[in-house]
């Protein structure tokens, strides 16, 4: 039966046999894995290239000195499972309790080979389809009206042998290492090839090209034992807890921050490498001068000949000569693999290293092509974390959700709550929800309010970016307005040279709370779905345009927003008024006053006590309510005899006024009184 | 302010004017020095003296003649003249010779002596000029100790001129001073009637009279017509002074309403003149007879507090609502008019008394506003949720969970394998309603301690949420009971512990129970069997069938799996024998019903049902006849969606009531509403629905009818009438026929929200402006968010601390605590600040 099957899935087009799937996912890195994992569970048909022989080769070499800088909480004090992948940043998804980081290492910044492990352990338990040792050298088109976007995707791999595939998602990372040719390039070692040895580098004086975690991972291994390392490249160091980017520069690498700052002659410098030239002497000593220089030169003079700064301005900071230059320059993507027709094009500035999508994650030049993981982290570079695994683990799952959709016919994934649930579903998913929480700004919440707002559906983790395009990317439909859960930092809060620790930074009124700083929900009320053009309009780093109404919970130092006051009630109040109804609890004594004595029930009554649910309260409850002034108790009326209800001092309660309004036509009243 | 200051002036002096009109003389000595010859040949016929006559050494009359001595200038007002007249040593005439005659004060109009006065009874200026005041006006003001008195000038002056009445606790008081010196203006316009008799106030309708302060009541006699009704009456709500006797006397003289045809805003009447608002009634042509009287009937409310006036929009051009019908004038200058649509007179005089109240807050203490503003909009964070706060309240008190197992996601699976039955109550610890039900829970633990077979356990979604995912808990609280890990039912009754204890209960036995023996079907029917159910008050329903009847039989299985934990439903098949089908007189397919607490089997025969069906038959036939209603079994018969007949009783109701009520109930089988009860006893919140329908707490018991699902009218059965089969059923012939007017209409108002949110987005506007928000949309279509408190006011102040922020930031350290650690810094700073308090 297997082989028969395995006969179906090929094809014969024009003489070339093809193998065909309808997903074909390349690379087994861990969005590559994700991915699959997805497909798998859903029961799809695809399979997943890996070019190596096992997943994650990336994580095989890098980092080269081994340490992961994803953080391994294993302990948060809490035993929720999504709240705790808020601080598990290695763990992929899934079903299975086993695949959790923490059961594989003990270490808070593991290491690397335990990386690899688990991506191993995870394709294998979980019996993701890959075919490992297939690099897919060559990607192209094929134009069919019958394909589910107009054309299959061919892929080629380094035997020749045939794929065809329906959809293409593309996980292969960034790989190839950034590269500067500049006079002497030669002369310079890679990060991907440098010793990891300290002792190779004992007494040498060194020069690191690149300022980013790996350029400073490697000046951090060899910091002891070098005379004195320079750090070179055009931008400043943006430090992570500055920016809250966890792509800049993290505290853990930053051990030469610390010998610069503190006079031990390690030293950072600004520049741009394009500039640069590198000369080497006759010692072998590696000399820096200006391309400038080496232009204007007499080619036919010898090495000695060549203009040095330092000839000029004899205080050049590099002027003294170094042993060894190690490029630390990162990564970019592999766009050679993808012939023409599917225009894969580089992102523009600094996402060049990046292939450019649309916030759907779908390939801005071929339709039916995604991008997963790391590569896709042009949606939001230096912003958010989907170019992380603790990002891209939920970025693929809603990319996996609109395929589903597209394809499938299956919407997104939803619930259907009535409304008296609006305030408690809310709160629930921003105390516990770890895809709002590792990709703030990215991924939201989404509530569609259903006719009369008598009920709601919760939407999990939709991408914010094509907002616009909610009903036909989810199968949903928003036609009474919707709310946007998702979560912020303050907007003028962190930045590489903002002062993150100021004082009072913190914001702890609930009144105030739209000054927070630190990450806090945010929740936007539209009364309809902003149209693609108010996307585009929206005010520069904002995640969406401008709301009906908005609402921000204020801060909080645990990140716990459950208190009553500070946090729920403006929520509720907030959410009562974009709806125009009272979202208050009741007990059932109330209720039961409210349905003898008004003509329409507030929705806690109608949902709960009308349909027999009502809550009784216990007796030292209801007592509470009385003492707090929400509930009168009527036992002890007995001695008041019939004075008027209001003369009854202080406990005067908004909830039973006005049940009844005499029936009082202003002329009846007048007819009645006069006879 | 300063405008109404003016006014004030303005009316004082005007009634000096009229007081008085006497210059001032700016002699410093009013008090004249004369001899007795030069005294008595002085009197003037018709103007009035007082004199006192001393010799020269009298040291213990000294104090008395100071105190006449000062209110010589207060009598010259009124024309009265003060005299000391020097005796000489050798006179021995009347006035000076008697040793006791110079311990008095004589009065003299021209040269007749009106009255002497002891010294004891002019002991101040105030007692001097009530006292000689009093004696001048001897007809003007008539003194009145019995009611009789009162009664007989109240009837001698109807329909020809107005009564002013006055209580003063004792005569010769500043009050009794006021009272007189407004007698000496208005006496003459009105009778001023004066009383020391705290009795006579109690009568004139004065539930609870202080006796210790004076009153003043505007009896409106000129307009009385019947002469059987005593006079209406207008009570002075301040105290009494000349000022403010003057100005109710002038707001009681004024047109009780003031017909107006020109601008409003030109309009001014005495009212605005005394700093009291003006109402327009707003009205037109087609129903100008109706509005003047509701105008009238409006301003007899307001006599005394705002003046009213009907203003025809045929006359006036009115740029302002077709809807409007009232307008209000407030006394400010440069506050414009207010156009309102009220709907009924009580509006308009809430209307007019609120803001009596506001003004007098603002006018009594005139602190910071900013305080008051900041107390307005802190009423956002007050909590206004019943059960939030109830359970915040109660969060510090530990709860009794010992006897309630607490479930982790490795112990939820094992732990349902431990008993017969696992009730499990999926929770989240953060949220209010499961908290509480989470308390009733500890309670129905308590209950059950030591019934076999069930356990009772809990799951914290907040600390497990895998778990409730996977039971499919969507919302908190849930229950359900798991049967030994199979089969599962969640509880959808009331979150009351009763309501809980007995589903545990009765899911302990399967539903429908099949009974093997006819013994057992007797017993079942007696309540005896099941054993465990026995103590429990319950209706058994009982299916009889036969071997014929398989359809019939499917289908009451499946309507006892839904109403499993609700109901007792036993099953018995009969073969052949049919020996409970003859007993009952039933054939089968049958339902027997034996209700607790009633010796009675009803039998029901069942056709071709569906399990549906079935179930709404068997909810149905469970519904009492003539229930009392309480909470928890409301909504059952609001499901009926009936109007209800209602007998509110303090207690339980009496057995003519009960009997007439339950042959009212019983006689026609499909009845068009809901015959109930309710013990106040039992429900007190049926108190609040009398209130509510009444605004005062009628007598009981009382029959009341209720339209909860159409239109909402109240009908109160007539009291004088007894509870009656028929007299009910009459009465409700012409409920029918639209002959009874309501009591009250149950409000049809939606439930809004309670208060407005925080404004952010206004907030971040005013304090980015350059923000591109305003953009795409417009303004304005915001949802309702804020009152006009300004939340702009208070992010001006975050931008650039204002006093205001900095005292918050100083004055209350503890506010800075919430949330977040940075504050728990400040915090130490102001440490010293707290151990000082």
């Amino acid at each position: 039966l297997g082989l028969a099957l395995y006969a179906s899935s090929l094809c014969v087009v024009s003489g070339t046999t093809f193998l065909y799937h309808d997903y074909c996912v390349i690379g087994a890195g861990p969005s590559g894995l994700q991915a699959a994992y997805f497909l798998q569970r859903a029961g799809r048909d695809y399979v997943v290239f890996e070019r190596s022989h096992a997943p994650g080769s990336f994580f095989a070499l890098y980092p080269r000195h081994r340490k992961l800088i994803s953080i391994n909480k294993r302990y948060t004090g809490k035993s929720n499972g999504e709240f705790n992948l808020r601080h598990d940043w290695n763990s992929l998804l899934s079903h299975d309790r086993r695949l959790l980081f923490r059961r594989y290492s003990r270490d808070f910044f593991p290491d690397a080979d335990t990386m690899v492990r688990y991506l191993e352990d995870f394709a294998s338990l979980l019996k993701l389809q890959v075919q490992y040792n297939t690099a897919i050298v060559h990607v192209t088109l094929e134009r069919d009206r019958q394909a589910w976007n107009g054309h299959y995707f061919l892929l080629t791999d380094q035997d020749r042998q045939n794929y065809k595939c329906s959809s293409l998602l593309v996980a292969t990372g960034t790989w190839v290492p950034n590269v500067v040719n500049f006079p002497g390039s030669e002369y310079v070692e890679g990060y991907e090839t440098v010793s990891t040895n300290p002792e190779d580098f004992a007494g040498q004086t060194v020069l690191i090209l690149g300022r980013g975690n790996s350029a400073f991972e490697t000046a951090e291994n060899i910091l002891g034992v070098t005379n004195f390392i320079h750090m070179v490249s055009r931008s400043r160091v943006r430090l992570s807890w500055a920016t809250h980017y966890v792509g800049d520069l993290r505290a853990i690498n930053n051990g030469l921050l610390d010998t610069y700052q503190l006079k031990s002659l390690d030293g950072l410098l600004e520049g741009d490498l394009e500039d640069l030239a590198i000369i080497k002497d006759k010692k072998g000593k590696l000399h820096i001068t200006l391309r400038f220089y080496l232009e204007n030169r007499n080619t036919s003079a010898g090495i000695d000949s060549i203009t040095l700064p330092q000839d000029e301005l004899d205080n050049f900071a590099t002027r003294a000569p170094y042993d060894r230059i190690i490029r630390c320059l990162g990564w970019k993507f592999d766009f050679s693999i993808y012939n023409r027709s599917l225009r894969m094009m580089p992102g523009k500035g600094n996402k060049k290293k990046y292939p450019q999508i649309k916030p759907s994650y779908e390939s801005r030049g071929t339709r039916g092509l995604f991008v997963l993981g790391t590569a896709s982290h042009s949606v939001d570079f230096r912003k958010s974390a989907g170019g992380f695994i603790h990002g891209f683990r939920y970025t693929t799952r809603a990319v996996h959700r609109l395929l589903e959709n597209r394809h499938h016919g299956v919407p997104w994934p939803s619930t259907v709550y009535p409304i008296t649930q609006l305030t408690n579903s809310i709160i629930k998913r921003v105390n516990e929800a770890s895809g709002l929480y590792q990709m703030f700004s990215v991924l939201a919440d989404i509530i569609l309010l259903r006719d009369a707002a008598t009920a709601f559906e919760y939407l999990e983790e939709y991408p914010v970016g094509i907002l616009a395009e909610l009903e036909t990317q989810t199968g949903r439909k928003a036609t009474n307005g919707l709310f946007v859960v998702i979560m912020e930092y303050g907007r003028n809060f962190s930045g590489a040279d903002k002062d993150v620790f100021y004082y009072n930074r913190a914001v702890g009124e609930a009144q105030h709370a739209w000054q927070s700083n630190f990450l806090h929900p945010v929740i936007y009320y539209y009364k309809r779905l902003p149209t693609e053009r108010e996307m585009k309009l929206r005010p520069p780093d904002w995640p969406l345009p401008r709301p009906d109404a908005i609402h921000h919970i204020v801060e909080d130092f645990l990140t716990d927003w459950t208190a009553p006051n500070a946090h729920i009630l403006p929520l509720r109040r907030f959410l009562e008024n974009c709806l125009s109804t009272d979202l208050r609890n009741f007990f059932a004594e109330s209720c039961f006053l409210f349905a003898f004595t008004r003509q329409k029930l507030p929705p806690f009554c109608w949902q709960g006590y009308v349909r027999m649910q009502g809550l009784v309260g216990s007796e030292g409850l209801r007592r509470h309510a009385v003492e707090a002034g929400l509930l009168e108790d009527y036992t002890l009326t007995d001695f008041l005899g019939d004075r008027l209800p209001d003369s009854h001092e202080g406990s005067q309660d908004q909830l039973l006024r006005d049940h009844a309004i005499p029936v009082r036509p202003l002329q009846h009243l007048v007819n009645a009184k006069d006879e | 302010m300063s405008a109404q200051k003016d006014r004030w002036v303005f009316s004082f002096s005007f009634l000096l004017f009229c007081a008085s009109s006497i210059p001032m003389r700016g002699s410093a000595r009013l008090l004249q020095e004369l001899s007795p010859q030069e005294y008595f040949s002085g009197l003037q016929a018709g103007r009035a003296s007082l004199a006192y006559f001393s010799h020269n050494v009298s040291p213990g009359a000294q104090p008395f003649l100071e105190q006449i001595e000062n209110s010589a200038e207060a009598l010259q007002d009124y024309g009265i003249s003060v005299v000391k007249v020097n005796c000489p040593k050798e006179d021995v005439s009347r006035y000076c010779g008697k040793e006791n005659a110079l311990r008095k004060a004589y009065l003299f109009r021209g040269n007749m002596l009106i009255r002497e006065f002891p010294t004891d009874a002019l002991f101040d200026v105030n007692s001097v000029v009530a006292n000689v005041l009093f004696a001048l006006l001897f007809n003007e003001v008539k003194y009145v100790e019995t009611l009789a008195d009162l009664q007989n000038i109240e009837n001698a002056l109807k329909g020809r001129s107005n009564m002013v009445f006055a209580y003063v606790p004792a005569t010769g008081t500043a009050e009794h001073r006021a009272v007189m010196e407004a007698a000496f203006v208005y006496g003459t316009v009105h009778q001023f009637v004066l009383t020391t008799e705290a009795t006579l106030l109690k009568d004139t309708g004065n539930n609870e009279p202080d006796v210790s302060s004076a009153r003043l009541l505007f009896c409106h006699c000129q307009r009385a017509t019947d002469l059987a009704q005593p006079c209406r009456r207008t009570a002075m709500g301040q105290a009494l002074t000349m000022l403010n006797i003057h100005r109710h006397l002038k707001l009681m003289g004024a047109p009780l309403v003031t017909e107006v045809a020109e601008d409003p805003e030109k309009v001014s009447t005495v009212h605005l003149q005394l700093g009291l608002p003006l109402v327009f009634i707003l009205s037109q042509k087609e129903t100008y007879e109706a509005d003047r009287r509701t105008a009238e009937f409006v301003a007899w409310q307001l006599l005394g507090k705002a003046g009213v006036a009907l203003l025809s929009r045929d006359l006036v051009d009115l740029n302002v609502l077709l809807r409007s019908n009232v307008a209000l004038k407030t006394p400010d200058e440069g506050v414009p008019i207010k156009y309102l649509v009220l709907e009924d007179t009580d509006e308009v005089i809430t209307l007019v008394e609120d803001k009596n109240k506001v003004k007098q807050i603002q006018e009594d203490e005139e602190e910071d506003e900013e305080d008051e503003d900041e107390k307005e909009t802190n009423n956002q964070d007050i909590q206004d949720d019943q059960v939030v706060e109830a359970v915040s309240r109660d969060k510090k008190r530990e709860l009794p969970l010992e006897q309630i197992l607490a479930l982790t996601e490795e112990t939820f699976h094992s732990a349902l394998l431990e008993a017969a039955r696992t009730a499990v109550l999926f929770y989240a610890s953060w949220e209010a309603v499961s908290l509480a039900v989470l308390r009733s829970y500890t309670e129905v633990a308590d209950h059950l301690k030591g019934a076999r077979g069930v356990l009772l356990s809990r799951v914290n979604c907040w600390d497990w949420p895998g778990i409730c995912t996977k039971e499919n808990v969507t919302q908190f609280p849930t229950i359900k009971i798991y049967e030994k890990g199979e089969r599962s039912v969640m509880y959808n009754g009331m979150w009351g512990t009763e309501e809980l204890t007995s589903f545990i209960m009765l899911s302990q036995v399967s539903c429908p129970l099949k009974l093997a023996t006819i013994e057992e079907a007797e017993g079942y029917l007696r309540g005896e069997f099941p054993s465990e159910l026995s103590s429990y008050h319950h209706t058994s329903v009982l299916g009889v069938f036969s071997t014929a009847t398989s359809e019939a039989r499917e289908a009451f299985e499946e309507a006892g799996n839904i109403l499993s934990g609700h109901v007792t439903m036993g099953m018995y098949f009969e073969g052949d024998a049919l020996a409970l089908s003859r007993k009952y007189a039933v054939s089968p397919p049958a339902l027997l019903l034996a209700r607790s607490r009633s010796r009675d089997v009803e039998s029901i025969a069942l056709s071709k049902q569906t399990a549906q069906d079935m179930v709404q038959m068997i909810r149905y036939e469970l519904l009492g006849i003539f229930p009392e209603i309480t909470v928890p079994n409301l909504p059952r018969y609001l499901q009926l969606r009936k109007p209800f007949l209602i007998l509110f009783s303090d207690g339980d109701i009496g057995q003519m009531e009960s009997k007439e009520m339950l042959k009212l109930a019983k006689g026609r089988p499909q009845q068009a509403f809901v015959a109930c009860w309710l013990n106040l006893k039992k429900t007190p919140v049926g108190r609040g629905v009398l209130k509510a329908y009444f605004a005062t707490m009628p007598s009981l018991p009382l029959l009341v009818w209720v339209n909860l699902h159409a239109g909402g009218q109240v009908f109160k059965f007539p009291s004088e009438q007894s509870i009656t089969e028929m007299n009910i059923l009459s009465w409700l012939e012409k409920l029918k026929a639209g002959l009874e007017i309501p009591s009250s209409t149950l409000s049809e108002e939606d439930w809004k929200p309670p208060l407005p949110a925080y404004d952010f987005l206004q907030m971040m506007e005013t304090a980015v402006p350059e923000l591109p928000l305003h953009t795409s949309h417009r303004r304005g279509d915001t949802p309702a968010q804020h009152p006009p408190e300004s939340p702009g006011g208070d992010t001006a102040t975050r931008e650039e601390p204002s006093q205001e922020t900095k005292a918050e930031k100083v004055g209350s350290p503890g506010r800075d605590l919430r949330g977040t650690a940075p504050r728990l810094a400040a915090r130490e700073k102001q440490g010293k600040r707290h151990s000082e308090l």
